[in-house]
């Protein structure tokens, strides 16, 4: 069986099932029996929900004016 | 073959209407460079807007530009990381550092309060923190949906150099969660504002 180490190293690809079939039966298998990891698991679980669920910063309307400037001096410009 | 009066405000039109989303793109990768990148894309495009042929494939093809920039930006700056780069943070879990700690010690889900003690805005500059090297892929694979195949053809690595560029990121940005926690006193303060 994979050790602590291994498998908690391998949790987000496991998640994302981007881990070939014997790693991802390895890390099952381990998951199975060590409590920890499955905390662990569940942890990354929560964590990459964190991640993809952040909306994303918007463009602030300072920001927006000067870039709408820079396209307008662009558009006169030819290329 | 010089660009006409039309085909030049027709990319103003086409370009503005990318800005948010484009901006909002690269504000998670190069952070406060931001606006910088952009408009280096925009130039770009420009320059090459008579390749684009269906307004459909706009936000694609703007999408492209700005990820070629931001590539040769990092080329140019640091470099991506070598392939075998020292690992900064072997053995780091936040996992077991909330466990350790236990901040809230009379909670039932102490780990879960922990990330709801972040708003949006936490996140954002949380991720600043992290090493622009291992942000861009960590932005592109967990926020952008980019498979970590197509993150190797983008930087013409191998995939299995995208997973450990994403480890790293990954344990990077749990590192900077809790640092992040603990200067700004969320610790302290999220039992009573829970989201």
């Amino acid at each position: 069986m994979i050790s602590c180490a291994e498998a908690v190293r391998h949790l987000w690809e496991y998640l994302e099932h981007d881990l070939d079939s014997v790693d991802h039966a390895q890390v099952e298998e381990h998951l199975a029996v060590c409590r920890r990891c499955c905390g662990e698991a569940e942890f990354a679980g929560a964590l990459r929900e964190f991640m993809t669920s952040a909306a994303p910063p918007e463009l602030p309307v300072e920001a927006e004016a000067r870039l709408t400037g820079f396209l307008d001096a662009l558009e006169k410009e030819t290329p | 073959m010089l660009m006409s009066e039309d085909l030049r405000t027709g990319f103003t039109e086409v370009a503005r209407e990318q800005l948010p989303w484009l901006y909002s793109l690269a504000r998670r990768l190069v952070g406060t460079d931001a606006e910088d990148a952009v408009q280096e894309c925009l130039i770009k495009a420009y320059r090459g807007f008579d390749n684009l042929r269906d307004e459909q494939a706009a936000p694609a093809w703007f999408r492209q530009i700005l990820l070629n920039c931001i590539r040769e930006r990092y080329r140019k700056q640091a470099g991506l990381p070598h392939e075998e780069p020292e690992d900064p943070l072997p053995d780091y879990s936040l996992f077991r550092k909330i466990a350790e700690v236990d901040p809230w010690p009379y909670s039932d889900s102490v780990h879960l309060d922990f990330l709801a003690s972040f708003d949006e805005a936490d996140v954002w500059e949380v991720l600043d923190r992290v090493d622009p090297r291992y942000r861009v892929p960590l932005v592109l694979v967990h926020m952008e949906g980019l498979s970590t195949a197509q993150v190797a053809r983008m930087f013409s690595v191998a995939q299995g150099t995208v997973l450990s560029w994403l480890h790293r990121g990954r344990k990077l940005f749990e590192h900077e969660l809790w640092d992040y926690a603990t200067e700004h006193d969320l610790l302290k303060t999220s039992r009573g504002n829970l989201r």
